[in-house]
């Protein structure tokens, strides 16, 4: 039995890792740097990622860029239009604590005060090469993860 | 100190305007506030000012006072004039300037939203930037930054300087060193 799991958790777990289809959301410079990530010199495309504009058929979201209190509450709708499992990367110092614009009267000092976040790329911005580690590292987490045998707590 | 713009405005409006009070480019002069849509509406229309262009309106948080700026151009003479209008800084209100230019619309809901200026008469005065339900008016010089909104926290602790979080419930974030 352990090994029939084991092995239908391989197979789904390198599915999943090798199309982590991410959500588009560049709100602001970072999401430039974003834009190169996919093109043909760094090529996110190579991980088998590939950007959505729907949140529906999203596993990942790149949040690149600062995010005000107003985008904040759509930040969070879009969020939780993403099926499970979904994973969210925090990219720049202004979706990791609010950044340059920390300061500021509608900045939201960080995405994780909104939603969690599995990885954050430090930089302002990142290069492509940071965002194509931190894609590595999530394949990585994806790989090791036991969904089949994981017991989930019920969704509020 | 004066130029030909400022003379000719002020020769059609001895009462509501004057000025310039300082020498500059463009030359800037003072509008009384109840005049402001009947000047403007002149300044459009004239032939010899031809300022068919309102490039931009400012507001400016005086200590004793909110002053409106509106910098007008003319394409077609290539010069430029700027009106400043006094309000009352507990309750600035103004007439609206949306129907002489159009482009005074946002303009006056951004003034609104960021300095609190009601103008009357505007057709559609809500907040431009800011949600609607933001309480106050952030560029007033006393603006005091909320603690949180709909629940995020505004406090964000600085990883090298760990202050308790009540000590800065008041919005401040402590810089790091």
């Amino acid at each position: 039995m352990e090994c029939i799991l084991t092995s239908a958790e391989w197979f789904l777990n390198w599915g999943r890792a090798s199309s982590i289809w991410y959500l588009l959301f560049g709100s602001a410079c970072c999401g430039i740097e974003l834009m190169q990530t996919g093109g043909p010199r760094t090529d996110l495309d190579r991980f088998g990622a590939v950007p959505r504009a729907t949140p529906r058929q999203a596993d990942l979201m790149i949040v690149a860029g600062t995010i005000t209190y107003k985008m904040a509450e759509r930040l969070r709708l879009l969020y939780e239009q993403m099926a499970e499992p979904r994973y969210v990367i925090a990219m720049g110092s202004c979706a990791n604590c609010g950044g340059l614009f920390q300061r500021s009267y509608a900045v939201l000092k960080g995405v994780d005060k909104v939603i969690p976040v599995d990885l954050y790329i430090p930089g302002c911005a990142p290069r492509p090469e940071a965002l194509a580690d931190a894609i590595v590292k999530l394949q990585q987490r994806m790989r090791q993860e036991k969904w089949l045998r994981t017991v989930r707590a019920p969704q509020p | 100190m004066s130029g030909p713009l400022a003379d000719r405005l002020r020769a059609q409006f001895p009462e509501a305007v004057t000025g310039p009070e300082q020498k500059g480019v463009p030359e800037a002069v003072q509008v009384a506030v109840g005049a402001l849509p009947e000047v403007c509406r002149f300044c459009r229309d004239d032939s010899e000012l031809d300022l068919q262009a309102l490039s931009c309106l400012s507001g400016v948080d005086y200590p004793d006072r909110i002053e409106l700026v509106y910098h007008l151009i003319s394409y077609r003479r290539k010069h430029e004039l700027v009106l400043k209008v006094r309000l009352d800084r507990d309750r600035p209100q103004a007439p609206t300037v949306a129907e002489v230019w159009k482009a005074a619309n946002w303009h006056e809901r951004e003034c609104f939203d960021l300095l609190g200026v009601t103008f009357a008469g505007h057709p559609d005065l809500r907040r431009l930037l800011l949600p609607d339900d933001w309480v106050g008016y952030p560029l007033r010089k006393d603006y005091a930054p909320p603690t949180e909104y709909h629940g995020m926290s505004h406090h964000r602790a600085d990883p090298l300087r760990p202050v308790a979080p009540e000590v800065h419930a008041g919005g401040e974030v402590p810089r790091a060193r």
